[in-house]
């Protein structure tokens, strides 16, 4: 795993992200410096529309900054043709979407393992049955995800993200299509790849008490990093929450 | 809620062209060959009036009744002192002879070859070009004068041009005599005829035209004009009274009416002909239109649904998709109509580069072209729309709000299969019927083989979605297994939806299993023509008209045997005749030598009755001898265009191969042709030699028969070689016009894959998040493009095989040789392989352009 010489794998500095332009011009991110610490887990929290989902995808390399710099893993990822940051989206990056995005005609199986299979690599040998028993599909890898029940899906999804153990594992609102109970599931499953596997995770979430198992919470309003807070509980997150939107 | 479908429209441009291509190109098919065959129908017209416009009436010889092939033979010439008889007449103001030739007068390049090879009328005139006859004369002379001399000529413009000759030139011309050479004096034209295509002609003096083309003391046709006061039908009352029996007086508006409908006859078959490949083209078409707007409508379930809840009706949403393939239809058919005007002149081109140089004028452009080409596209387009509109109404509301919702499967879905099942029967019963069924008309038969062969493709089609699976896996197999992730993933997908892909694979099917089927079928006629000549001619050189087919002149044949180096030579005389009443193919042979070249395989009789032919006797093919009911020791009754009579004794009979006998069905001595025929000619002249063929003796040979041009010298092996090249091309000509068809599937393909790279944008989205790189993208659509066509292929090769095996059933009286022509059915596949490529390159584009955070973000 590379980091940088601050201990960071992931560094923004002073991204902004302006959408459109002229008049209806609109600045979704104003300046957001922020370094991700490897083995840590960094919720991102805010009111809707405050820039969220615009920093992932910009920390994560989907998307340029229209100014500033992120450095992925060593690199700086601002400049890199499509190529590269594909290459480099294999080596460092997982991502858990809101909807699974699983591909039907692949069963669970394939689906975990399609990163692998699109970089043309076999896992490291057990790490792919250690994956599944950790979360729990070892007895669904045949089905399809039609045959799969929301969570589980989800889990799948996880399972792909974290099959190539890439640097980052990106989730954008990983929960904001499952029931409470099943939530709780793949929070749990998050939090104890940080804990086993060491697994620095950047989440995006509406959900205090899933921001309540991060290291760290960012609060973002009007695209602008307007706090922050170490490990805290759901309840301290909250109050800070309801600060930020008022505000 | 009109609005509602036309915004729609508006918002999804590219599918709506790709779609309306599918019946652009049948629709320009359709206008395409009208306005030719209109404009090539109105130049001969023209061509007809213009030669009739300052006569009233026409004499000429009383010819036979006699059509062989739905083709009757020139009328005979009359005697030349009629024309002082006719102009005796009271009525009569003016009346000329004249000679008119079709085929014998050929022109000649500065190399020697004939200007025309391709078997189009060489016309060779004799005219009276007196200004006082100015009237019979249906040519406009461009520069110089007439001809006035022996050696003077006037030859039409366009060989002039065409061959850059200057008026003064030396032009060497071959007729029934030896070439010759004659000076140009003039150049000339049918009045109103653009161009004539690849007719020429060369106008000589009368005396002249006389001699050359076998009429001394003869004319072709008398023209007449008749005086003030004298109708057409009053003149040629007039007239009748005075001539021998063996002549006949027509009105002129009569004689260019049936020239005209000889013509019209022809343009009929040839529209017909283009037609039928609209036809396909349009019915292809009709399935691409049928699968993109199921697929459309499958896509917009979520905005029915909405459309429901806001309290659209069914109907409502039936019009909305009924409206769209009414301005796609329309659309469509409009530019088809005006790109018909681009391809009536690219299938022109097309002929034309065959050696088909068709006569043209100003273009037509008739009402009935527009009518047809737009009621065909809009027809076509709605019909093709209206089960997936259907389909659309079947949408609940409820499924605005649950997320994924997808289509309900249609009522009748349980019985497609048991439904294709009964059209794939009812298509084997009308094909069993046209193929089987003894007495059935050729209009009735043809009907039953394009319905039979429509449904089947239907029917298999419509089966084709439960075969989709099975056969993806076969086809598929060296992209999964070799294509990488990529590769799986593709054949993934292309069974996703097994009814998109079967549609989409069916359309390219169709192209595939005529082309096929044409392949396989034509493969056994060659091997068959090669086999029945082989076995009918022991010759080692063939004599023949340039062209293959039409006969020489005799002569040819006579200098070729007078040369001293062929060992043996013996020709077959040719001409059409009555046998018996009926018309037939009279046929003249050498009894001393005939033997040597040709062999008989005699059912009664044997090489010893050829001795007996003298001028009383005839050997006929056994077929002959079967549909007449007759045998050896039977007496014919012959009579020949030149209206003398034989009667010949049946001495032998013989069983040519069905397929392509070279000898005619009632053959008789050559010296007993010479006296019922007054110009003989050849069909074949072959030649014996006594050691190998070399070089030396086939350039000596050529000498001996360098004064008719005409002719062309092959060795057995050239002959069959050339003969199966002739037959290529017309087969290539059938290919190119089919590729319409093909072109439509692959646009149809192209859709399917855009459509498909829409409804996966989130898909490709993430694979794209996860690791995939463009490459991979467009490996992926590109693969499941080719499996998708590698689909089409194996359901249309075998069925073309299948096709052209039942075709060859039925024509087992001719003896056509079945042979599955593996090399082309492999280089079809390679090339199903190529569109799978080529309807990929777009839609992979497309995807591979998809931006990872757009693609996840799109909803
Ligand atoms: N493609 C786009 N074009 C224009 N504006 C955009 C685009 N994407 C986002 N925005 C704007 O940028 C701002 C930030 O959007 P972003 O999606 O990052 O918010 P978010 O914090 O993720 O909100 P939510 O919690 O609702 O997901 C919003 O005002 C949004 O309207
Ligand atoms: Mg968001």
């Amino acid at each position: 795993m590379s980091e940088s010489h601050n201990g960071a794998v992931v560094v923004a500095r002073d991204v902004t992200r302006r959408y459109g332009e002229g008049e209806t011009a609109v600045d979704a991110l104003r300046g957001v410096s922020v370094n991700i610490a490897a083995g840590e887990a960094t919720a991102v929290m805010g009111p809707s529309g405050s820039g969220k989902s615009t920093l992932m995808h910009i920390l994560a390399g989907l998307d340029k900054p229209t100014s500033g710099d992120v450095e992925l893993a060593g690199t700086a990822i601002t400049q890199l043709g499509d190529n590269a940051l594909t290459k480099l989206r294999r080596d460092h990056i997982g991502f858990v979407f809101q909807f699974f995005n699983l591909l039907p005609m692949l069963d669970a199986k394939e689906n975990i393992l399609l990163p692998l299979t699109i970089a043309g690599e076999k896992p490291a040998d057990g790490w792919f049955e250690q994956l599944v028993a950790d979360v729990g599909l070892t007895d669904r890898l045949s089905h399809r995800p039609a045959e799969l029940s929301g969570g589980q899906q989800q889990r799948v999804a996880i399972a792909r993200a974290l099959v190539s153990k890439p640097t980052v594992l990106f989730a954008d609102e990983p929960t904001g299509n499952l029931d409470s109970s099943t939530s709780h599931e793949i929070l749990e499953l998050l939090r104890r790849s940080v804990d086993e596997y060491r697994q620095t995770i950047v989440m995006v979430t509406h959900d205090a008490r899933a921001a309540a198992m991060a290291h760290r919470v960012l609060f973002l309003a009007d695209g602008e990093i307007v706090r922050e807070l170490g490990e805290s509980s759901a309840h301290d997150i909250l109050s800070v929450m309801e600060e930020v939107s008022a505000a | 809620m009109i609005k509602v479908a036309l915004r729609g429209l508006a918002g999804r441009k590219l599918r709506a062209a790709l779609t309306g291509i599918a019946i652009v190109l049948g629709v320009a098919m359709i206008s395409g060959t009208y306005i030719l065959t209109d404009t090539v129908e109105s130049a001969f017209t023209n061509l007809f009036t213009d030669s009739y416009a300052g006569t009233d009436a026409v004499v000429t010889g009383k010819g036979l009744d006699i059509s062989i092939d739905g083709e009757k033979p020139p009328d005979p010439p009359v005697d030349a002192s009629l024309l002082d008889v006719v102009r005796g007449v009271e009525g009569v103001a003016l009346a000329s002879g004249s000679v008119a030739d079709e085929d014998s007068t050929k022109l000649l390049t500065s190399d020697g070859e004939p200007v025309n090879s391709e078997g189009w009328p060489t016309l060779g005139f004799g005219i009276d070009t007196a200004p006082a006859f100015a009237q019979f004369n249906p040519l406009k002379l461009y520069e110089g004068r007439w001809p006035t001399a022996a050696d003077e000529v006037v030859i039409d413009a366009g060989s002039v041009d065409e061959q850059g000759w200057e008026i003064g030139d030396t032009v060497q011309i071959s007729t029934l005599q030896p070439k010759r050479a004659f000076t140009l004096v003039g150049v000339a034209q049918y009045g109103e005829v653009a161009s004539l295509g690849g007719i020429s002609f060369t106008v000589f003096t009368i005396p002249t035209a006389q001699e050359l083309l076998g009429r001394e003391g003869q004319y072709d046709a008398i023209s007449v004009a008749a005086r003030e006061g004298f109708t057409e039908d009053e003149l040629v009352a007039a007239i009748e009274p005075v001539l021998p029996k063996d002549a006949k007086a027509v009105s002129a508006t009569a004689e260019a009416q049936e020239q005209t409908d000889a013509v019209g006859e022809f343009t009929k078959f040839f529209r017909y002909f283009l037609l039928a490949f609209a036809g396909v083209a349009l019915f292809v078409g009709a399935f691409v239109i049928f699968n993109t707007f199921s697929i459309t409508v499958a896509q917009r379930t979520r905005e029915f649904a909405t459309l429901r809840t806001i309290g659209a009706s069914r109907r409502q949403v039936l019009g909305s998709v009924i409206l769209e393939s009414l301005v796609i239809g329309l659309a469509a058919a409009l530019v088809g109509l005006g790109l018909g005007v681009l391809l009536a002149e690219g299938i022109q081109a097309l002929f034309k580069s065959l050696g088909a140089d068709f006569p043209t004028g100003d273009r037509v452009f008739a009402t009935r072209t527009v009518v047809v080409s737009l009621a065909v596209g809009v027809g076509i387009t709605l019909v093709a729309g209206l089960f997936p509109a259907i389909r659309a109404t079947r949408v609940p509301p409820i499924a605005a709000v649950r997320e994924g919702a997808t289509l309900p499967q249609s009522r009748f879905h349980r019985f497609t299969p048991w439904i294709a099942g009964i059209v794939v029967v009812v298509a084997l019963l009308a094909l069993a019927r046209a193929m089987f069924t003894d007495e059935l008309g050729t209009g009735d038969r043809l009907l039953s083989i394009a319905g039979g062969v429509l449904l089947l493709f239907l029917g298999v089609a419509m089966l084709s979605s439960h075969l989709v699976k099975p056969i993806a896996r076969v086809v598929g197999l060296p992209a999964h297994t070799a294509g990488g992730v990529a590769g799986r993933l593709a054949s993934g997908n292309a069974v996703r939806n097994p009814g998109r892909t079967a549609a989409t694979a069916a359309a390219l099917m169709i192209g595939i299993a005529l082309v096929s089927f044409i392949a396989t079928l034509t493969n056994g006629m060659k091997a068959s023509n090669r086999e029945a000549i082989e076995e009918q001619v022991i010759a080692d050189y063939v004599l023949t008209s340039q062209d293959g087919y039409t006969p020489f002149v005799a002569a040819a044949g006579d200098a070729l045997a007078a040369s001293s180096v062929p060992d043996l030579v013996t020709s077959v005389r040719s001409d059409a005749g009555l046998v018996d009443g009926d018309s037939a193919e009279i046929g003249g042979i050498e009894p001393g030598t005939i033997a040597a070249a040709y062999d008989f395989d005699w059912r009664d009789g044997d090489n010893g009755v050829l001795a007996t032919l003298g001028t009383t006797n005839a050997v006929v093919s056994s077929n002959y001898a079967e549909d007449h009911d007759i045998g050896v020791g039977s007496v014919l009754t012959l009579r020949s265009t030149a209206d003398r009579t034989a009667t010949v004794t049946v001495v032998g009979t013989f069983e040519p191969p069905p397929f392509y006998p070279l000898l005619e069905s009632v053959n008789v001595s050559s010296e007993l042709f010479d006296s019922l025929y007054d110009r003989p000619r050849n069909r074949w002249t072959w030649a014996n030699l006594a050691g190998e063929p070399t070089d030396e003796s086939r350039a000596q040979m050529e000498t001996a028969i360098a004064g008719y041009p005409d002719t062309q010298l092959e060795t057995r092996e050239e002959w069959i070689d050339r003969e199966d090249a002739d037959f290529n091309e017309f087969i290539t000509f059938l290919y190119v016009m089919l590729t319409l068809a093909v072109f439509v599937s692959i646009f149809g393909m192209i859709n399917t894959l855009v459509l498909s790279v829409y409804e996966r944008t989130r898909e490709i989205g993430m694979l794209r998040t996860i690791g995939m790189t463009r490459r991979q993208v467009r490996r992926m659509i590109r693969q499941e493009s080719i499996i998708t066509a590698l689909i089409g292929a194996a359901l249309g090769l075998p069925l073309g095989i299948f096709l052209a095996a039942l075709v060859n059933r039925a024509l087992s009286e001719f003896d056509v040789r079945f042979s599955i022509p593996w090399a082309q059915l492999i280089v079809l596949t390679i090339v199903a392989i190529i569109i799978g490529i080529l309807a990929a390159i777009m839609p992979a584009r497309r995807a591979a352009k998809l931006n990872p955070l757009e693609a996840i973000a799109y909803e």
